[in-house]
C-alpha cells in the first residue's frame, strides 16, 4: 500500500501546485512533497514488503536498491528549487513545480513497474511531463533543444514499445499466454521462442537505451542538458536515466532466463564502451561546461552499461554506481546553475575567473569533477573500483583496459573545462552578472549537501544499502 | 474469419506509407496520415473473436477518434498557422524515398518469412504491414526538414508499432492498451506545442535552422 502512495502522493502534491494561486509561495510545496516522498521511500527501504510475484507494481529488490536514491536527489534539488525560482519570478512557474511533482510520481511508477506494458506507459510518460521542464528558459536555443529530445527520445521510446509487442509474441509463439509480467516471462525461460527474444532485446535496448543517454542514440542530452535548467538536468541525469537503466536491467533478466544472457551482455559490453569512447572524445573537445555534464553523463551511462553486462558482481557494482553517480552528479550540476546565473553564459570562451566572483560554487564545482573523475575517498572511485574487479573477474581485461583509457580522457576533458572556467580573471560582463547574483547559503548547501552524501557514501558504505544491492543481483539472477 | 479483409485493410495501409513518401504538398500528407488512422482502427473489430467485446470496439472508436480526428486537426492548425503548404527540398527526394519506400516494403515481407509466426498468424500481413510502416516512418523522419512532416513520420511509425501490437490484442490487458493510446495523443498534443513555439521563436518550420546547438 505504501508503495502505491509513492506514486499517487506525489501525483496528488502535482495537483495541489497546479490549483495554488501564489506564484511565490507555490515552490514551497517542492521540498514538502519531497520530504513526505523520501520518508516514505525510507520507511520502505528499511521494511520492505512482500511483493507477491504476479502483481504489476511493487517494491521489489530491484526498486529498493535505486529509488531511495532518486527520492534523495530529488529531495534535495527540491531544496535548491525554491531560491531558484525565487532567482526566477520573472517567470510563471505552475507548470513547472506541478510536472516536477509529476516526474517525481511517474519516476516511483517506472521503478517499480513489473509489468513490460506499465513500464513503457510511465517512461513515456516520464519523457512527455519533462518536455515543459526543458524549455522553461523560453528562448529559441531551448525550443530547439525540445525539439530534438522529443524526436530522438519520442524515436526511442516508440522503439521500446516495439520491443515490447516482441516480448509478448515471444511469450505466446513459445506457447504462453502472452503475459507481459516480468516474473511470468522469466517463468517461461526457455519456453520463449529464441529469434523473438533477441528481436525484442535489440528493440528495447535501443530504445531504453536512447532514454538512458547510450551512445550513439546520445545526441539529444548535451542539447537538453545544455538549455535546460540545472535542477532539470540533475533530475533528467539521476532519475529518468536510472528509470531507463533499470528497465533494461529488467529485460536483460528475462532474456538471461530465454537463454540467450551471453548476447545480451555482449551487446551491452560493446554498447556501455562505445559510448565512454564517444564521451570521452566529445569530452575533449567541448566547451560549454552544461554539455560537458551531458557528455560526463552518457560516460557514466556507459560504466553502468558495462558494469551491467559483467553478471552479478558487476551489477551490483553498477547499482552502487546509481547511486554514486546520482548524488555527484547532482552537486555538479546545482553547482554549475549557480556559476550559469552568475557568469551569464556557460561557455568557457564567455566564463573565465569564476573562482573570484563566487568563491563557494567554484569550490563545490571543482570538488565535485574530481569526484565524478574518480578521486578517491568520494563514492564513484569505490563504484568503478568495484566494476574494474568484476571485469577482471569475469577475465575482460582487454575491455578494463578500454574502461581505464576512457576514465583518463575524460578526466583530461573535465579539467580542461573547468579549469578553463574557474581559473584566470573575470571578464567585464561576467563581474556585471555576478552582482546581480548573490551566493546565499540557500544555493549553496543543496549541491554541498549531495557532495557530503557521496563522500560519506564512499566512506562508509552502509551495510543494509550493499546488502539491497545484492538483494537486487538475486532477483535478476535466480539462482536455479 | 476475417483475415482476407483483414489483409486487404493492412495492404490499404501498405500503400498509404507510399502514398505518403510520395506526396510534397503538407494537406495531402495529413489526409494521407489521417486515413491510414481510420483504417488501423477499423482493424481490430476484423480480429476473430465470437462476441464482439465492447473492450475492443472502445479501442477501435478512440483509435478512429485519436488518429483519424483530432491529431490531424492539431496538425492541421499548426500548419495553417506556419502559412506552409508544402515540403520544399528534402533532404531525400520523392524518387529516391517512394524507391527505398518500395524496396523496404518488399524487405519486410521476405524478412517477416523468416521470422517464426504462430499458424494462425502465418498467412496475415500484419508483420510485414508494421515493419514496412516503420520503415516509412523513419524515412519521413531522416528525409523531410519541416517539423510538420516529420510529425507525421512519427505518426506512421506509431502506427506500425499499432499493427504488430495487433497481433497481442487479446493478451494485452485494456489498461495497458488504453495507457498507450493516452500517452501517443498526448504526445501528439505535446508535439504540436513545441511545433507552435519553434514557429514563433523562429518564425518557421524549417528544422534545418535548429543547428545552433553543435559541437
Amino acid at each position: 500500500m505504501i508503495s502505491l502512495c509513492l506514486i499517487l502522493v506525489p501525483l496528488a502534491g502535482a495537483l495541489l501546485a497546479a490549483a495554488w494561486r501564489e506564484d511565490r509561495t507555490r515552490p514551497l510545496w517542492l521540498p514538502i512533497f519531497g520530504v513526505i516522498h523520501a520518508g516514505l521511500a525510507a520507511a520502505l527501504f528499511l521494511n520492505p514488503p512482500a511483493v507477491a510475484a504476479e502483481s504489476w507494481f511493487g517494491f521489489d529488490p530491484l526498486a529498493r536498491a535505486v529509488l531511495p536514491a532518486v527520492s534523495l536527489l530529488f529531495l534535495v534539488c527540491s531544496a535548491y528549487a525554491v531560491p531558484y525560482l525565487r532567482l526566477r519570478a520573472e517567470r510563471p512557474n505552475r507548470v513547472f513545480v506541478a510536472l516536477l511533482l509529476t516526474v517525481l510520481g511517474l519516476l516511483s511508477a517506472g521503478h517499480q513497474a513489473r509489468h513490460l506494458g506499465l513500464l513503457w506507459v510511465a517512461t513515456e510518460a516520464v519523457t512527455l511531463a519533462a518536455v515543459p521542464l526543458l524549455h522553461f528558459n523560453g528562448t529559441p536555443r531551448a525550443f530547439e533543444a525540445t525539439w530534438k529530445y522529443l524526436l530522438v527520445g519520442g524515436t526511442g521510446i516508440a522503439l521500446s514499445l516495439l520491443g515490447s509487442f516482441c516480448l509478448g509474441y515471444a511469450s505466446l509463439h513459445g506457447g504462453g499466454r502472452g503475459d507481459l509480467t516480468f516474473a511470468a516471462l522469466t517463468a517461461q525461460g526457455a519456453g520463449l521462442s529464441r529469434p523473438w527474444v533477441l528481436t525484442a532485446w535489440v528493440l528495447l535496448l535501443v530504445g531504453y537505451g536512447t532514454k538512458m543517454g547510450l551512445a550513439p542514440m546520445h545526441t539529444w542530452k548535451p542539447d537538453a542538458y545544455g538549455q535546460a535548467p540545472g535542477i532539470v538536468g540533475a533530475l533528467l541525469a539521476g532519475g529518468v536515466t536510472t528509470v531507463a537503466f533499470t528497465a533494461i536491467l529488467r529485460v536483460r533478466s528475462v532474456v538471461g532466463a530465454a537463454g540467450e544472457g551471453p548476447v545480451a551482455d555482449r551487446t551491452l559490453l560493446l554498447l556501455g564502451l562505445f559510448s565512454m569512447g564517444v564521451a570521452a572524445l566529445f569530452l575533449l573537445g567541448t566547451r560549454d561546461f552544461k554539455r560537458m555534464l551531458a557528455y560526463s553523463s552518457v560516460e557514466h551511462m556507459g560504466i553502468l552499461g558495462l558494469g551491467a553486462a559483467l553478471g552479478g558482481p558487476g551489477v551490483a557494482a553498477a547499482l552502487f554506481h546509481v547511486w554514486s553517480n546520482g548524488l555527484t552528479k547532482g552537486a555538479l550540476f546545482l553547482s554549475a546553475g549557480n556559476l550559469h546565473r552568475a557568469a551569464g553564459e556557460p561557455t568557457m570562451d564567455a566564463a573565465r575567473g569564476m573562482a573570484r566572483l563566487t568563491p563557494r560554487s567554484a569550490a563545490i564545482f571543482v570538488a565535485g569533477m574530481f569526484a565524478i573523475t574518480a578521486l578517491p575517498p568520494f563514492a564513484p572511485f569505490f563504484s568503478e573500483l568495484q566494476v574494474v574487479r568484476a571485469g577482471l573477474a569475469a577475465g575482460h581485461g582487454l575491455a578494463v583496459a578500454a574502461f581505464l583509457g576512457c576514465l583518463l580522457l575524460a578526466f583530461l576533458g573535465l579539467t580542461r573545462v573547468v579549469f578553463g572556467v574557474v581559473d584566470g580573471r573575470p571578464r567585464p560582463a561576467n563581474v556585471h552578472h555576478a552582482r546581480r547574483f548573490r551566493e546565499t547559503a540557500a544555493v549553496i548547501a543543496p549541491p554541498l549537501v549531495l557532495l557530503g552524501l557521496s563522500l560519506a557514501l564512499g566512506l562508509f558504505t552502509p551495510a543494509i544499502l550493499r546488502e539491497s544491492w545484492l538483494a537486487a543481483v538475486r532477483q535478476l539472477f535466480p539462482t536455479p | 474469419m476475417n483475415e482476407g479483409t483483414l489483409n486487404l485493410l493492412v495492404g490499404l495501409a501498405m500503400g498509404l506509407n507510399l502514398l505518403a513518401l510520395g506526396s510534397s504538398r503538407l494537406p495531402a500528407l495529413i489526409r494521407t496520415v489521417a486515413a491510414q488512422g481510420v483504417v488501423l482502427g477499423v482493424m481490430p473489430l476484423l480480429i476473430e473473436h465470437e462476441t464482439l467485446d465492447w473492450r475492443v470496439a472502445a479501442v477501435a472508436m478512440a483509435t478512429i477518434a485519436g488518429k483519424g480526428v483530432v491529431i490531424p486537426w492539431l496538425l492541421r492548425r499548426a500548419m495553417r498557422a506556419a502559412n506552409i503548404e508544402r515540403e520544399i527540398e528534402p533532404f531525400v527526394g520523392y524518387v529516391p524515398s517512394l524507391l527505398l519506400g518500395a524496396g523496404g516494403t518488399i524487405a519486410a515481407v521476405g524478412l517477416a518469412r523468416a521470422l517464426p509466426l504462430l499458424p494462425e498468424h502465418s498467412g496475415s500481413l500484419l508483420v510485414p504491414g508494421a515493419m514496412a510502416s516503420v520503415l516509412t516512418g523513419f524515412l519521413l523522419l531522416i528525409g523531410r526538414v519541416k517539423a510538420i512532416s516529420q510529425v507525421c513520420g512519427y505518426l506512421i511509425l506509431e502506427n506500425g508499432i499499432y499493427l504488430f501490437g495487433l497481433l497481442l490484442i487479446h493478451s494485452t490487458p485494456l489498461l495497458v492498451e488504453s495507457g498507450i493510446l493516452l500517452d501517443v495523443t498526448v504526445g501528439v498534443f505535446v508535439i504540436g506545442i513545441i511545433v507552435d513555439r519553434i514557429q514563433r521563436a523562429f518564425d518557421s518550420l524549417d528544422t534545418r535552422k535548429l543547428t545552433t546547438l553543435r559541437e
